[in-house]
């Protein structure tokens, strides 16, 4: 079967491309990229992309889908259906699943439910130790032959900086790269980002140095032993100026951020609302403004969502011993587009930093739309407003702070191989 | 001025115009427990529950005692008694309460926001009683009533807060009450119990309370809070009393007539030496005292206002 998408203003950074292009889909794969293609077999599905924006399929680089062991917060299968309404055809889910993604079988399990159930590609990530525990390394070769894309212990930093050296080293052989969740457990102790919020919330805190020194750390030794080195989800203007410092000095350092450490503060903590605890915490004004910067000067290479859906009642209680976390697949694209909005990142920046980039460093050959690649490609407005309302997620963690906002920017179709995974009826059929 | 709001969760909801109500409502009520029949119908009919997941003695005796006397039903629930130990949620437990329709819940909780959660999902008036290092209100305003009584106005005064700032929710609270008026506020204790960005509230630090103690006309004491980790903050108890400790010496750095203040529980010998504690300047049982009063005045507004 083929479809064409006519109209459109095809955006893609990967090809240096940013015009009104038509695109043929043939199958799994993209037959033909040009202007104004004509097709007269009526067997051609035509979609019309006039007025929206054509671009590579999302790629997230962290996002939580709880399956297997949490089925209660999220499966496979309505992750990747949230994931495919946010605008993303590819995302990796992180270790802590329960059992741990520490091995083949469990690698092999999500593989498997990702090709039989999943609506979009499911790429795992494997942990670095055993159980997430920092103390031993995990199978990784058996993993890597399993299908994990990258190694990490999101959730916490491995305490054992010579346990981490020897998971950046072993690594090597499979060009895994390691991500590294920055936290020293010794200096995070709290719920909420240690400021001005914090003192008047009475809420235990967390000092914006509990990341910094681990960012640190992490690049001083990625560097000894000339590993890449990714730092996620980084949330404070500590970290991105020594990223910014380090980078200047070692190619092979890359990091992400996620929408909400751009787009929200501490101070949303003040009312106690559960949805707005999430690790790292939600930082002072000055550290969102740094992280906006970063983006904006190519510091920050990435933006992920971090994507951690929880079920009602672990956020429906005292704020101490809520779940962590944001549900974030649903949002996260026309929090991005704020940005664009804002005039702090360019279209092509903002899909660089949610597909191109991605891509690079899982090593995929995704993230761009060229002829004979599989078809992963979004279709999206920039303009269509809309209101955020959590009780109309697909991802069973309606936890979102952002409940109610109102957002410029939705994604309006979304293709897997080929393959129309979401579509909103706002796409009008020609 | 009419009292409109269902609950008290901090000082921070407050504006100056609601605190001096409630210090101005307390004197009538003050009058009642000196009486020989120490009991008025006010709040007959009206059921009131504290429910205290930390413990206490003070504030939920006062809490009880101010119901009583305003012939209010009360009834106690400590987290030894209550569901939580079956597992059961906060959540849960306030809506079960609530189904039994109090008038009143008091709410102690380690958990800064529990009260919060609570005001949200009940139609009976809320009051903290303490949460966590978040706010403890009816003990500022017990402060701040005592202090009017003993110095006879607020306006001016020079308070000096000697303690586990850090993890006091009674600090907190009675530095967002004491901002609503012109007072001088000074924190002092070692580093690591002054927490940061504490001078953002405009209060003023100074670590030595040799110096601090210089011109107060009140310096208000805080145990060190162990169940918050206090203990952490220094390298022993022994070491804090010689350094942090109130003694007659630092009296005599204070103005003539300072008062000296602690929300108690106190630790003899640790925070305050005996002999100032026990001395001519302490003020501490007359806190206890207004403490009912104050939470009388309380109970009053928060159930007897127009619904």
């Amino acid at each position: 079967m083929k479809i064409l998408i006519r109209g459109g203003r095809l955006i893609d950074p990967g090809n240096d491309i940013d015009g009104k292009l038509d695109i043929l889909v043939n199958g799994t794969v993209i037959e033909k990229i040009d202007k104004n293609i004509h097709e007269t077999d009526d067997k051609v599905k035509i979609i019309d992309a006039a007025g929206h924006i054509v671009a590579p399929g999302l790629i997230d680089v962290h996002a939580h889908l709880r399956e297997p062991g949490y089925e209660y917060k999220e499966t496979i299968k309505t992750g990747t259906m949230a994931a495919s309404k946010g605008g993303f055809t590819t995302v990796v889910c992180m270790a802590n699943t329960q059992p741990v993604n520490d091995n083949k079988s469990v690698t092999e399990f999500i593989v498997e439910k990702a090709r039989s159930e999943g609506l979009c590609r499911v790429m795992p990530c494997g942990a670095i130790t055993r159980g997430l525990k920092g103390e031993e390394l995990s199978e990784i070769g058996e993993m890597y032959e399993a299908g994990i894309v990258a190694l990490s212990d999101d959730g916490k930093s491995v305490k054992d900086a010579g346990l981490l050296r020897r998971a950046m080293e072993y690594s090597r052989i499979f060009g895994l790269p390691v991500i590294s969740h920055c936290e020293d457990e010794t200096l995070a102790r709290g719920y909420v980002h240690e400021g001005l919020s914090s003192l008047i919330s009475g809420l235990e805190a967390t000092p914006p140095i509990a990341e910094e020194i681990i960012v640190e750390r992490d690049i001083a030794l990625a560097r000894y032993v000339e590993a890449p080195i990714h730092l996620t989800h980084i949330s404070t203007a500590g970290s991105v100026e020594i990223i910014g410092r380090s980078k200047k000095k070692y190619k092979k350092i890359t990091c992400d951020t996620c929408p909400h450490y751009f787009s929200l503060t501490d101070e949303a903590t003040l009312g106690y609302d559960t949805n707005t605890k999430v690790n790292p915490p939600l930082r002072s004004k000055k550290d969102r403004e740094a992280i906006q910067e970063g983006l904006k000067s190519g510091v920050i290479d990435i933006i992920a969502t971090d994507h951690a859906p929880h079920e009602f009642t672990s956020k429906d209680v005292e704020f101490d011993i809520a779940s962590s976390g944001i549900s974030g697949f649903e949002t996260a694209l026309a929090l991005s587009l704020k940005l664009v909005h804002d005039d702090i990142l360019t279209l092509s920046e903002i899909i660089q930093k949610m597909s191109l980039n991605p891509a690079r460093l899982l090593g995929l050959s995704s993230g761009d739309l060229s002829v004979g690649k599989p078809a992963d490609l979004i279709i999206f407005n920039t303009a269509l407003e809309w209101t955020v309302n959590k009780e109309t997620f697909l991802s069973k963690g309606k936890n979102t702070p952002f409940h109610g906002w109102k957002l410029k920017g939705k994604n309006l179709l979304t293709m897997v191989g080929g393959k129309i995974v979401y579509k909103d009826p706002r796409l009008v059929k020609s | 001025m009419k009292w409109i709001k269902k609950d008290l969760l901090g000082i921070r909801e407050l504006s100056k115009e609601e605190v001096l109500f409630i210090l101005n409502s307390t004197d009538s009520f003050k009058e009642i427990s000196r009486r020989d029949i120490k009991k008025v119908p006010t709040l007959r009919g009206k059921t009131v529950i504290t429910l205290f997941y930390e413990p206490s003695t003070r504030t939920r005796t006062s809490f009880e005692i101010a119901a009583k006397r305003l012939s209010a039903d009360t009834i106690n629930i400590s987290s030894s008694t209550s569901s939580y130990v079956k597992g059961e949620t906060l959540k849960d437990t306030a809506k079960n309460l609530e189904s039994m329709r109090p008038d009143a819940i008091i709410i102690r909780h380690s958990m800064p926001g529990a009260p919060h959660m609570l005001a949200g999902i009940m139609n009976s008036s809320v009051i903290n009683g303490g949460d966590g290092a978040h706010e403890h209100p009816t003990q500022a305003l017990l402060d701040l009533y005592t202090m009017r009584e003993k110095k006879g106005h607020i306006d001016g005064l020079k308070v000096v807060i000697v303690g586990d700032i850090a993890h006091s929710r009674v600090a907190r609270s009675n530095i967002l009450a004491l901002k609503h008026f012109d007072t001088e506020i000074v924190c002092s204790g070692p580093p690591t119990m002054i927490p940061p960005y504490i001078e953002s509230l405009g209060v003023k630090k100074e670590y030595n309370i040799n110096k601090a103690v210089v011109d107060a006309d009140v310096i208000m004491m805080l145990r060190i809070q162990k169940e918050r980790g206090g203990i952490s903050s220094i390298p022993s108890v022994k070491e804090y009393a010689t350094l942090f400790g109130l003694k007659t010496e630092h009296i005599e750095k204070a103005k003539k007539d300072v008062i000296i203040m602690h929300p108690g529980p106190m630790n003899r010998g640790v925070e305050i030496a005996a002999e100032v504690a026990d001395g001519p300047y302490s003020v501490i049982l007359d806190q206890v005292e207004n403490g009912v009063a104050v939470r009388m005045a309380i109970l009053y507004l928060l159930t007897g206002r127009e619904m």
